[in-house]
């Protein structure tokens, strides 16, 4: 037996070449795809750091902005805006949560993070919609896009941080751009679906009538795949926030960078707080952002909220101010 | 061929669905099936060479089963579907060979179309649906909405303009289905089966609905429908489509009378004969006495030499004026009165030669023979009810069990 078993590598190493084939030669990819990395560094750095310029922009102004607002009012207008869009529940879940991220002294990351989400957001909603829209016109370019698409969200996070730190370099930019890349598949997807699924026989109505593909587009397609196109928006806002602790790793501030750095030194504390931050935001956002989708009632926005209390008030004290 | 009075003029239009078409048009040319030409390329022939051409103001009604390609057929005719080969003309216009951009005009101002499920959008209201068609033609707001306002009073649903299309029941949703392509003023309205997704009794009200209409506005309407019913009942002239050809067309009293084969045979069977055959197409020629030139002696004569019991009296004008019979006459001869006026019925039955076989049946009484007029009210022969039930009798009766439940049929009516 033991013979046998001692023997055994021996046999393995000494195996033909037709029992194990893979001994002939090892395909370089590791040093193609170096190669590819390399040549674009070197070639084409400008267009990424053209890239980075506008995104670097939109991001800035966002969080200067928000960081720039008192908390104050800032927990003003958020209640304001969940309470219109989302109802008095969300509201008042929406203040709670805000109100204790502040407590839990981590207001200033919260909004560093809220606007690299926001930004990525964004930059989902202008490029990813208008992609949707065309995957739905051609079948060829739906094709062509969906493997695209799957390896997008398939490859893990990781994989791509490196070419975008040399291409990008560290910090935000890079930082929303890997965001965007993990965050707008199902956006794309989504518009694709919702536009494909408004009824034929309504898009032939809009066609017999004379209308023009744009026409079709504005008048029937878009109006009617709006809840699909806005459940997209709310999945790409989800899958950015889940995207928020890797994008720390390649120094990107922010609520993912506390719970990095808690990683880091074991510091259990310090990444929770982080974890249950992100995870309240998260929450709020998804809450809001459903609800734009599919309002709860069927009153126009006129009748709801904020902007309803404010106009009964005005239309209340009109007559009050004649007499 | 060429007839100035056609509106839509469709000359071999051939359909074949899918990429590359030509290799199965080259094999239908050839003299492929549909099933044969589906074999060999995959292809599916929608269309197989129909020509055909629908007159200014005509409602003609394409028919068949499910799948005989009427869909596709209207849909040539707007290009909705582009046809493989052959020509569509629509005011001496090959809509076929126009670029898109004419093609879009067209479709804004010479033909609307109407759906099965009604197409409408369903987020818009009523009002901005009836007036879609206008919005596409580039009409302001004011005068589209107010347009679009007036379209719906015509089919009664005024007070319906601010709700959306899904709060309207089926029967109100394709009346705002209609209006939306009334709004347009277009001159061709392309029907595809726009009353199939209604229940039985709507679908009757919106059929006389729609020729009530027609009856006012004139249009020149393609109808497509799968109910033999409706296409006779509506129809001014009827095609009877299958597997992508045309069978037959004809007038509805055609398609009865003379069926083509055993297929439109089979197609009509069922149908309330009565209902569709027209009194014109039995009316019999006769004699008749002419009031002011005819004599007692003279009329009485004519009916001796023709074997008449019974004749109608006629004014210079052709009109019918009056009945005489026999006896009465044979009674005035031997008392020397000699005015025809004296001795004439002049209440009588009298119909026109339009009138459908179902509807003259009451009228038969006192053994009288029925006076058939023209459009012009000029007397054009008689039909009496032995005719009728001949001619029902002849169409339906196979066997003497169906004559005589013919006749059943027939008294319970009289
Ligand atoms: N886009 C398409 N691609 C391939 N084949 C099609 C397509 N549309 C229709 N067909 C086929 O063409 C034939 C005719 O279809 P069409 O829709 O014109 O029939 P129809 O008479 O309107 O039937 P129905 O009463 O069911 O509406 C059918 O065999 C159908 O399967
Ligand atoms: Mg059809």
């Amino acid at each position: 037996m033991i013979d046998i078993l001692t023997h055994f590598p021996n046999l393995w190493g000494e195996l033909p070449v037709f029992l194990d084939p893979f001994q002939l030669f090892t395909i370089p990819l590791q040093e193609w795809i170096e190669g590819i990395v390399d040549f674009i560094v070197d070639n084409f750095r400008f267009i990424f750091q053209g890239i980075s310029v506008p995104v670097r922009f939109i991001l800035s102004s966002i969080e200067s902005f928000f960081i720039w607002v008192p908390p104050t009012i800032m927990l003003i207008a958020i209640g304001l805006l969940a309470w219109q869009i989302a109802g008095g529940a969300i509201a008042i879940y929406s203040l709670i949560a805000m109100t204790l991220i502040g407590y839990f002294n981590a207001w200033e990351e919260t909004m560093t993070t809220l606007s690299l989400v926001l930004t990525a957001v964004v930059l989902c909603a202008i490029i990813g919609i208008p992609l949707g829209i065309a995957a739905a016109r051609s079948d060829r370019f739906e094709s062509t896009i969906r493997p695209i698409l799957d390896a997008m969200q398939t490859l893990p996070a990781f994989v791509y941080l490196v070419p975008v730190v040399m291409l990008f370099g560290t910090g935000e930019v890079p930082g929303v751009i890997v965001t965007f890349v993990f965050a707008v598949p199902p956006l794309i997807r989504l518009t694709n679906i919702g536009i494909r699924q408004v009824s034929q026989e309504v898009v032939e109505a809009a066609l017999a009538f004379g209308s023009t593909p744009n026409q079709v587009l504005w008048e029937a397609q878009i109006p009617l795949a709006m809840p699909t196109i806005l459940a997209g928006v709310n999945q790409s806002i989800m899958l950015a926030l889940s995207m928020v602790v890797i994008a720390s790793m390649i120094a990107v501030e922010g609520l993912g960078q506390m719970v990095f750095r808690g990683i880091g030194r074991l510091d259990i504390g310090l990444a929770s707080v982080g974890g249950i931050s992100i995870v309240l935001m998260a929450v709020m956002l998804d809450r809001i952002t459903q609800a734009v989708g599919k309002p709860t009632q069927n009153l126009s926005w006129k009748d709801r909220g904020p902007v309803r209390l404010f106009r009964s008030l005005t239309q209340n004290q009109k007559p009050a101010s004649s007499t | 061929m060429a007839d100035s009075n056609a509106k839509i003029r469709i000359e071999n239009l051939v359909k074949i669905y899918g990429k590359n078409p030509y290799p199965a048009l080259k094999l239908f040319r050839e003299g492929g099936t549909r099933d044969s030409i589906l074999k060999e390329t995959g292809k599916v022939l929608g269309i197989a060479d129909v020509s055909f051409s629908v007159n200014q103001g005509e409602l003609f009604v394409v028919m068949g089963l499910s799948g005989s390609g009427k869909s596709t057929l209207v849909r040539c005719i707007n290009r909705l579907i582009a046809p493989t080969s052959g020509n569509i003309y629509v005011d001496g216009e090959d809509v076929a060979h126009v670029s898109k951009e004419r093609m879009r005009d067209i479709r804004r101002t010479k033909m609307a179309m109407v759906f099965q499920k009604f197409g409408l959008f369903p987020h818009k209201s009523v009002l901005e649906n009836v007036a879609y068609g206008l919005k596409v033609q580039g009409m302001g707001q004011a005068e589209r909405d107010k347009k679009a306002q007036d379209t719906l009073e015509v089919v009664g649903l005024a007070e319906w303009s601010n709700y959306l299309p899904s709060s309207l029941s089926g029967g109100m949703q394709q009346r705002v289905g209609l209006a939306r392509a009334l709004a347009t003023d277009a001159e061709i309205l392309l029907m595809d089966e726009a009353f199939g997704a209604l229940d039985p009794l709507i679908r009757r009200g919106m059929q006389d609905e729609l020729m009530r209409l027609q009856a006012e506005l004139h249009k020149t309407i393609v109808f497509i429908s799968h109910d033999i019913q409706e296409a006779l009942k509506i129809g001014d002239r009827v095609a009877i489509m299958k597997d992508g050809y045309i069978v037959q067309i004809g007038t509805p009293e055609e398609l009865i009378t003379q069926p083509a084969d055993d297929y439109i045979q089979a197609f009509t069977q069922d149908v309330n004969r009565a209902q569709v055959l027209k009194t014109g197409t039995i009316v019999r020629q006769t004699v008749t006495v002419i009031l002011g030139e005819d004599s007692v002696n003279a009329a009485l004569d004519q009916m001796q030499q023709h074997e008449l019991r019974q004749m109608y009296v006629v004014n210079r004008q052709g009109r019918p004026v009056g009945l005489v019979r026999r006896s009465d006459l044979e009674q005035a001869v031997q008392e020397g009165q000699n005015d025809i006026s004296a001795v004439m019925e002049r209440d009588f039955p009298q119909v026109s030669g339009s009138t459908s076989l179902e509807e003259i049946f009451h009228l038969y009484e006192k053994r009288r023979s029925l006076a058939v007029i023209d459009q012009e009210g000029k007397f054009k022969g008689v039909v009496e009810q032995s005719d009728v039930l001949a001619s029902i009798g002849r169409l339906t009766a196979k066997s003497k069990e169906e004559t005589a439940a013919v006749q059943d049929y027939v008294a319970a009516t009289v």
